[in-house]
């Protein structure tokens, strides 16, 4: 081996403790890196293959009821490779022993052969029998969540009419990887179930025999989705389609992809402030390294090395580094990467498989990325190197100048004991650093704020959206738009406290080139149960004749404004098309809304007083006796209750915040831990001198310590508020790069959040300043004294 | 509990040390027997100090000489507390240095020893008089800042930094950093070391100044026999011992020696 090269593994190992820490920065970058790029990789590609495999569809539509022969025309449009009709029924279901209501989306399968498009993946079990009218396939979430296998029976109440079931299969379909009740805010694997039975059977029981209300259609590579959606829309109209639209738009996989958009980010903002951190920390310690190294640099000149190979010298240290950060990354992230992956499997998605892959392009990512930023991060410092002339290397470096600290200046001096004006003097005469090295302890406290920040923002918007907008206990929809009757009979039910009816219609919003697929909901203008909230979260009144858009809809996927003319397509009934002012913007969380008082949209519908379903307030401890009651008459199609939703929600996120608590605190601990560490080790070794010459005088141990770790403690407690601001700037990044119209995060921050991002900070100081105390201790004080630095 | 009566304890009574009174002029202040000192490098011992016998006592300047690696600047530093023999005892007036633990030896250095050095060891971040006023802060008696700079000269240098100051003022510094305490001994490892001559004769003169009017029990080490004629005695060391102990029937002034 090289004789230089020697030295590099010398050097190394001589500041390993150092050198670990800065690995150790860099590992957190890699690892989120890898774990988000991994994960991401994993996730597209188990669902292309599965949207592949178990053929996902192209186009989606929803009508009322067309004879089977309108497949043929629709196969007829250009570019339609297969069509597959469908009966789509919602309905009820029962379970034994669990009393809460039970909503479901019970599917066709083609009798005596696989569906043609959406076909399913067992988990256990078989299809349907053709001639078997009560066999049903049921999703995985839905059987798991109640511990169903085939052979268990189930009860659905299809059409009005109970029907008893038995499940022959347990399945997941590329439809449903993301399953949450249609109206419900948050997956509730309890409470909601997709099933699949014969076609005859369900067309039989639903009374649509030799008709379908669904349709799936795959196109041909290369054909424009719009078009064949336009001729869709043209086709179906008359059979009350309600919209046809493309997969892009199709439920589960847009919020796979909004996912899959949000792992890109992680994968991009906390790599860049681990790398940024790394970066200024290699900065100071090769600075640092080729200051203490100056006559060893002379001497190699002297005898003849270039400048290129002392800089490729410290490079070459550099990016030994980075090899051994990239290293531990890799796996740390692999590791990270299978945990979130099993994560987003057990709580989120249910593909039938999950390929976790560590593709060899990550990791040259994560090397390159890491490299560019350790090497510019060490730029100057080499360059210095390379421009040191021998004979200016062979004599000291010109000692450093202090001054008098601001504090002094200003006459607060006679406060000051000498240690501490070392300790001022000592941050004044280094700004830069002393500003970098804050920042980078305020980095991990901005870190840990992020990976708790979810936890604190759902809780907020949980206790927005049901303890302020939608209060009802049980939200109650009818089969079809109901006479204002149908609410004096719920009234009077046992147990029901108040009720508030409401119609909401499918609806396509437009303004100007703007569009948007939604559904218009007239609310009570003096509702009690549900409400529209304004900017500031407190309930506003919804003005008559117009409509009151939530705020994400308005600004950033319509662009009108209070005052414009939207053009509502009601997508129902006769299809009609309306001009409705925009009269106001409401604040909502979850999902986007058109609202309007109930009466403007029967007005504007031309119907009378009709409602879609109604919000209803219970008696506590009546809940299970309204639930049978309603569940009993036929009319009542769906029932979804706040309170059992939210308990449930929590229960699946629970994993997920554990998980990225867990990765959090371990990369802000690491980062907390590397810039402390570092400056500590960095100020030892510049400032070692004078404090064993110090102690020579009779400091003790504790005193000199004093000088030292008051230095970093003084840095730390400035980067704990600073750390907040980071904290709230990267949350407040998150929540303009999540912001999409499926959620907005709202960006609150909870009081425990701050101390927790503080509390990582003070530990990550502290054992730092541990290890530092135990090196002072050994500090030599006889050689001090005969060497000039 | 008083530091030093710990590491005594067992050979003397009890008693805080800030209540010694210092040695009277003539009195014993340092005693060693058969000091010796190895130090192992790897698995080559090298003995620096091979049986020293020795006594000092208040109020002189003693000059230790010798060649480098004769083993003066070990026994110094055994003395001043900052090294510990391997064999042998050294005591400072009546408690016994050897075997006392590093806390109690920061306590003695601190109370009771000025070091001055080669090469001067100030804090870069403190002016002349916080230098100075680093010491005096931990010390129970001393005397202020300024009035420690007025002895070696630098009454006009109080607030500049040591990197505003020549090596001779900042030696001088250091000087004043040391017997701004008031202390019992002041033990200086090559003071002029890095000094030219004439800046050299300045430093001694304020090191005879402090011997002088604070009847410090001084001890300089050099390896300059120029320097020696400043002392009341001069011990020569060669190669771990004492080969030679001189008493200087008349001492020269600091300023009139040369080298």
């Amino acid at each position: 081996m090289r004789a230089l090269d020697l030295k590099l593994f010398r050097d190394l190992w001589a500041m390993r403790g150092q050198v670990l820490a800065i690995a150790a920065v860099i590992m957190g970058g890699v690892a989120t890196l890898v774990m988000s790029l991994s994960t991401y990789d994993s996730l597209v590609i188990t669902r292309d293959r599965f949207y592949r495999d178990y053929r996902f569809a192209d186009a989606f539509v929803n009508l009322k009821r067309a004879p089977e022969s309108v497949a043929a025309r629709l196969a007829a449009i250009p570019g339609v490779e297969r069509v597959e009709t469908r009966v789509r029924a919602g309905v009820k279901l029962e379970v034994a022993g669990f009393t809460d209501p039970i909503t479901g989306l019970l599917f066709s399968l083609p009798d005596g052969t696989e569906p043609l498009l959406n076909t399913l993946h067992f988990k256990r079990g078989r299809w349907v029998q053709p001639d078997n009218t009560d066999e049903v396939v049921v999703s995985d979430t839905f059987a798991d969540a109640h511990r169903l296998n085939p052979g268990d029976k189930i009860s659905a109440i299809i059409n009005g009419k109970r029907k008893q079931l038995t499940i022959v299969g347990v399945a997941v379909s590329p439809e449903y990887v993301y399953q949450i009740a249609p109206g419900s805010m948050f997956p509730d694997f309890k409470r909601y179930g997709v099933l699949w039975m014969g076609r005859n059977a369900l067309g039989a029981a639903y009374g649509m025999k030799g008709a379908f209300n669904n349709a799936t259609l795959s196109l041909t590579p290369g054909t424009p989705v719009q078009e064949v959606i336009d001729r869709m829309d043209a086709l179906l109209g008359t059979y009350g389609g309600t919209g046809a639209y493309a997969r892009k738009d199709q439920f589960s996989n847009r919020f796979i992809n909004e996912e899959l958009n949000q792992l890109q980010i992680t994968a991009t903002i906390f790599p860049a402030i681990f790398l940024g951190v790394a970066a200024f920390l290699l900065n100071v310690v090769v600075g640092r390294l080729v200051a203490l190294q100056r006559e060893q640099i002379a001497i190699l000149k002297a005898f003849g090395y270039s400048g290129l190979a002392i800089g490729g010298h410290y490079v070459k240290l550099v990016m030994l580094l980075v090899l051994l950060g990239v290293a531990g990354g890799v796996a740390l992230g692999a590791w990270f990467g299978q945990g979130l992956s099993n994560v987003y499997m057990e709580t989120t998605f249910r593909f039938p498989y999950l390929d976790y892959r560590l593709e060899t392009g990550v990791i040259l990512i994560a090397l390159a990325v890491s490299a560019v930023a350790a090497v510019s991060g060490t730029l100057f410092a080499v360059h210095r190197a390379i421009r040191l002339t021998p004979a200016e290397g062979m004599r000291a470096e010109t000692p450093a100048l202090y001054r008098a600290t601001v504090f002094e200046r200003i006459g607060l001096q006679r406060w000051f004991t000498q240690p501490t004006r070392m300790i001022l003097r000592n941050i004044e005469r280094r700004p830069v650093k002393s500003l970098l090295t804050v920042f980078g302890i305020a980095c991990a406290c901005g870190l840990m704020m992020v990976g708790n920040y979810q936890k604190g923002a759902i809780d907020f918007m949980v206790d927005v959206q049901f303890r302020q907008a939608s209060r009802e206990d049980l939200a109650v929809t009818f089969i079809e738009p109901t006479g204002s009757r149908a609410l004096h009979e719920l009234q009077a039910l046992p147990g029901v406290r108040h009720v508030e009816g409401f119609r909401d219609v499918p609806a396509i919003l437009r303004f100007q080139h703007y569009s948007y697929r939604s559904a218009v909901y007239g609310i009570q203008p003096e509702g009690e149960l549900h409400r529209s909230l304004n900017a500031a979260l407190q309930p506003i009144r919804v003005p008559p004749d117009g409509v009151v858009l939530t705020e994400h809809l308005a600004r950033e996927i319509l662009h009108v404004k209070p005052g414009d003319l939207l053009t509502v397509e009601v997508l129902e009934g006769s299809r009609p098309v309306r001009q409705v002012p925009v009269l106001g913007i409401t604040q909502q969380y979850l999902g986007v809304s058109a609202y309007m008082q109930q009466d403007s949209l029967n007005a504007l519908l031309r119907e009378g007083n009709v409602v879609s379903g109604a919000y209803l307030d219970l008696d506590p401890g009546m809940e299970s006796t309204v639930y049978a009651e309603l569940h009993k008459r036929p009319r009542v199609l769906g029932m979804i209750a706040n309170a059992a939703a939210v308990r449930s929600f929590y229960d699946t996120i629970g994993e997920f915040v554990l998980f990225y608590n867990m990765v959090a605190t371990l990369l802000a601990g690491s980062i907390g831990f590397g810039v402390v560490y570092n400056s500590a080790r960095l100020a030892l070794s510049e400032r070692g001198r004078e404090l064993a010459s110090l102690r020579v005088l009779g400091f003790t141990h504790g005193e000199i310590a004093y000088i030292l770790l008051g230095e970093l403690g003084l840095l730390t407690l400035i980067a704990i508020p600073l750390g907040f601001l980071v904290g709230v700037g990267l949350c407040g990044i998150l929540v303009l790069a999540f912001t999409n119209d499926l959620y907005r995060l709202p960006l609150i921050i909870e009081p425990s959040n701050y101390a927790l991002g503080a509390t990582v900070v003070v530990i990550s100081a502290l054992v730092s300043g541990l290890l530092v105390w135990y090196r002072l201790g050994r500090l030599d004080l006889v050689a001090v004294l005969k060497t000039r630095e | 509990m008083g530091g030093i009566s710990r590491f005594a304890a067992g050979t003397v009574s009890a008693g805080d040390v800030h209540r010694y009174e210092p040695a009277a002029a003539g009195g014993r202040v340092f005693s060693a027997r058969g000091l010796t000192k190895v130090y192992k490098m790897g698995e080559v011992e090298v003995p620096a100090l091979r049986g020293i016998d020795l006594e000092l006592v208040a109020g002189e300047l003693v000059v230790l000489l010798g060649p480098s690696g004769s083993g003066k600047s070990t026994l110094l530093n055994i003395l001043g507390g900052l090294d510990t023999p391997t064999s042998g005892e050294v005591w400072y007036l009546d408690h016994q240095l050897t075997g006392a633990t590093e806390n109690d030896l920061t306590r003695f250095r601190r109370e009771h020893v000025g070091f001055v050095f080669q090469f001067y060891n100030l804090i870069p971040s403190l002016t002349a008089r916080e230098n100075v006023a680093a010491v005096t802060e931990i010390a129970t008696a001393p005397m202020r800042p300024e009035e420690a700079l007025q002895m070696v000269g630098l009454g006009d240098r109080l607030d500049h930094f040591p990197a505003q100051m020549s090596g001779g003022e900042q030696q001088r510094v250091a000087i004043a950093r040391a017997i701004a305490k008031k202390p019992a001994v002041l033990l200086c490892d090559e003071p002029t070391g890095a000094l030219d001559s004439q800046t050299g004769v300045v430093v001694l003169e304020a090191l005879e100044n402090a011997n002088r009017t604070l009847g410090t029990l001084t001890v300089l080490i050099t390896h300059n026999a120029g320097i020696a004629d400043m002392a009341n005695r001069v011990i020569r060391l060669s190669d771990g011992h004492i080969v030679d102990i001189r008493t200087n029937a008349t001492r020269k002034a600091a300023r009139e020696l040369s080298w």
